[in-house]
């Protein structure tokens, strides 16, 4: 049995934290290289163009891409063969959040719903924790601007509506969003399960590289289906007109009891911040 | 593109009769902060008989919570958060003189009706280019509500902030004749 002591954990949280928030991911950049050769809207070449040289400041000044620093997501694939020592896990990881956004003069953006004080350390950090056959920690940040986050939804559709029914709604939700979450989008989907599968399944489509191929060719074809059809919206990037309101559309999808057609929608900015590694 | 318009703030009603949705326009002068929080704190003011923190009169408000700063920097990342939770206090305080508004996202039909009787414009920044923004501010002092952090009313000394005019004096939406124009 490995032995991975916590204070490497809060390290790496810590690390990933400030990076993400630094280091747009390539996946992104050559998104927005191919949305700006497609473009026919001047403005829209504008604005993507400003989004590179954003990505290009912040990377070499280490000032945050967005301003949103995010609310902050932890996914952990704990392998079963691995033994945590040296303290609690849950704790190293939100100690990992409160160093990286107060090091990395972060945005502390979370607060309590009623009196809307500020925790002041951007804790506590959502943590989605899953065990896994091996002996490795996999963790992956992603920090969620308020923004897009807004603009989700879970909806429990009727079985009868089918593959027509998912496909207007999500096409409906992202026009009805609009400028609203910061296009050019990512769309997570999350077909099936219960209500809070559904949405966790539609966060975790978001961590699969931007323009990847689906594994599963059916989905593979919705989901071309579906960026053709958003993309025919209009509403462009920042919603001020053209051809790439989304830059992909990615779908995982689970069964789900015979009553039910869970559907949930999770719009991502184009500030997609997803940095991971193993321990 | 055509070339883009500079704007000096405070603005005026003239200045404001020639802007047109779509033009691109960079902001010189001053801009105040202010985000959900402050929005709240400054209409209960009003509400109570109070007097602002600032004087609206001919100001342009700018929706941003920015990130601190790293030392010898003026500001951390200062991108446009979105504008739709401001609506519910906007048209309050184009009543008292307000004469522009940054943010990103739609307005509610109430704002923009306000935007015609009051004479005020509202213009976005791209959203999620809080690095690139950042390098327009040259200053930034609290003056107000310090409490809340991120969300405490500055003062920014702005040069050439880069915006586009999304709704004019007149009532026109870009958001909506942009999207009209590409949609299929």
């Amino acid at each position: 049995m490995r032995e991975i002591d916590v204070s490497g954990v809060t390290e790496c949280v810590k690390r990933l934290c400030m990076e993400a928030n630094y280091d747009l991911e390539e996946d992104v950049l050559e998104a927005f290289d191919r949305a700006i050769a497609q473009e026919e809207s001047p403005v829209a070449i504008d604005v993507l163009e400003q989004l590179k040289e954003n990505a290009r400041i912040a990377r070499e000044e280490r000032i945050p891409i967005c301003q949103d620093t995010g609310y902050t997501v932890v996914f952990v694939e704990l392998g079963q063969d691995v033994r945590v020592v040296g303290g609690d896990l849950n704790g190293a990881i939100q100690k990992g959040v409160r160093q990286g956004y107060g090091e990395g003069y972060l945005r502390k953006s979370v607060c309590h719903p009623f009196t809307r004080v500020n925790t002041g350390d951007n804790t506590p950090a959502i943590i989605h924790l899953e065990m896994v056959p091996g002996e490795a920690m996999r963790i992956f940040v992603a920090p969620k601007g308020g923004g897009s986050e807004n603009m989700s939804r879970v909806h429990m559709l009727t079985p009868a509506v089918g593959v027509e029914g998912i496909k207007s709604y999500v096409v409906n939700r992202v026009r009805e969003a609009g400028s609203n979450p910061c296009p050019p989008t990512i769309i997570g989907v999350g077909i099936g399960g219960t209500f809070e599968q559904a949405a966790l399944i539609a966060k975790k489509a978001l961590l699969r590289p931007v323009g990847s191929r689906n594994e599963d060719s059916e989905l593979a074809e919705l989901e071309n289906d579906l960026l053709a059809r958003i993309n025919c919206l209009g509403i462009g990037p920042q919603g001020l007109g053209g051809r790439t309101t989304a830059l992909a559309v990615h779908i995982n999808l689970i069964p789900c009891h015979i009553a039910s057609l869970p559907l949930a929608v999770n719009i991502q900015c184009h500030a997609h911040r997803h940095k991971g590694t193993i321990l | 593109m055509s070339e883009p318009f500079r704007l000096a703030t405070p603005l005026n009603d003239e200045a404001l009769e020639r802007l047109e949705i779509g033009d691109r326009i960079l902001i010189t002068g001053t801009l105040y902060t202010g985000r959900d929080a402050a929005h709240k704190r400054m209409v209960d003011l009003l509400d109570q008989g109070g007097e602002l923190p600032f004087d609206v009169r001919g100001q342009v408000i700018y929706y941003v919570g920015p990130t601190p700063p790293r030392p010898g920097y003026p500001i951390g990342s200062a991108g446009p958060t979105t504008s739709y939770r401001m609506d519910a206090y906007s048209p309050r305080l184009m009543e008292l003189g307000l004469k522009g508004m940054i943010g990103k996202g739609m307005r509610s039909e109430e704002v923009i009706e306000a935007m015609k009787r009051y004479r005020c414009v509202y213009m976005a920044a791209v959203g999620g280019a809080g690095a690139l923004l950042s390098k327009s501010i040259k200053k930034a002092d609290v003056i107000a509500y310090e409490d809340l952090g991120p969300e405490a009313i500055r003062r920014l000394e702005v040069e050439s902030f880069p915006v586009i005019l999304v709704n004019d004096i007149r009532g026109n939406d870009l958001y909506e004749e942009g999207a009209k124009k590409y949609r299929r």
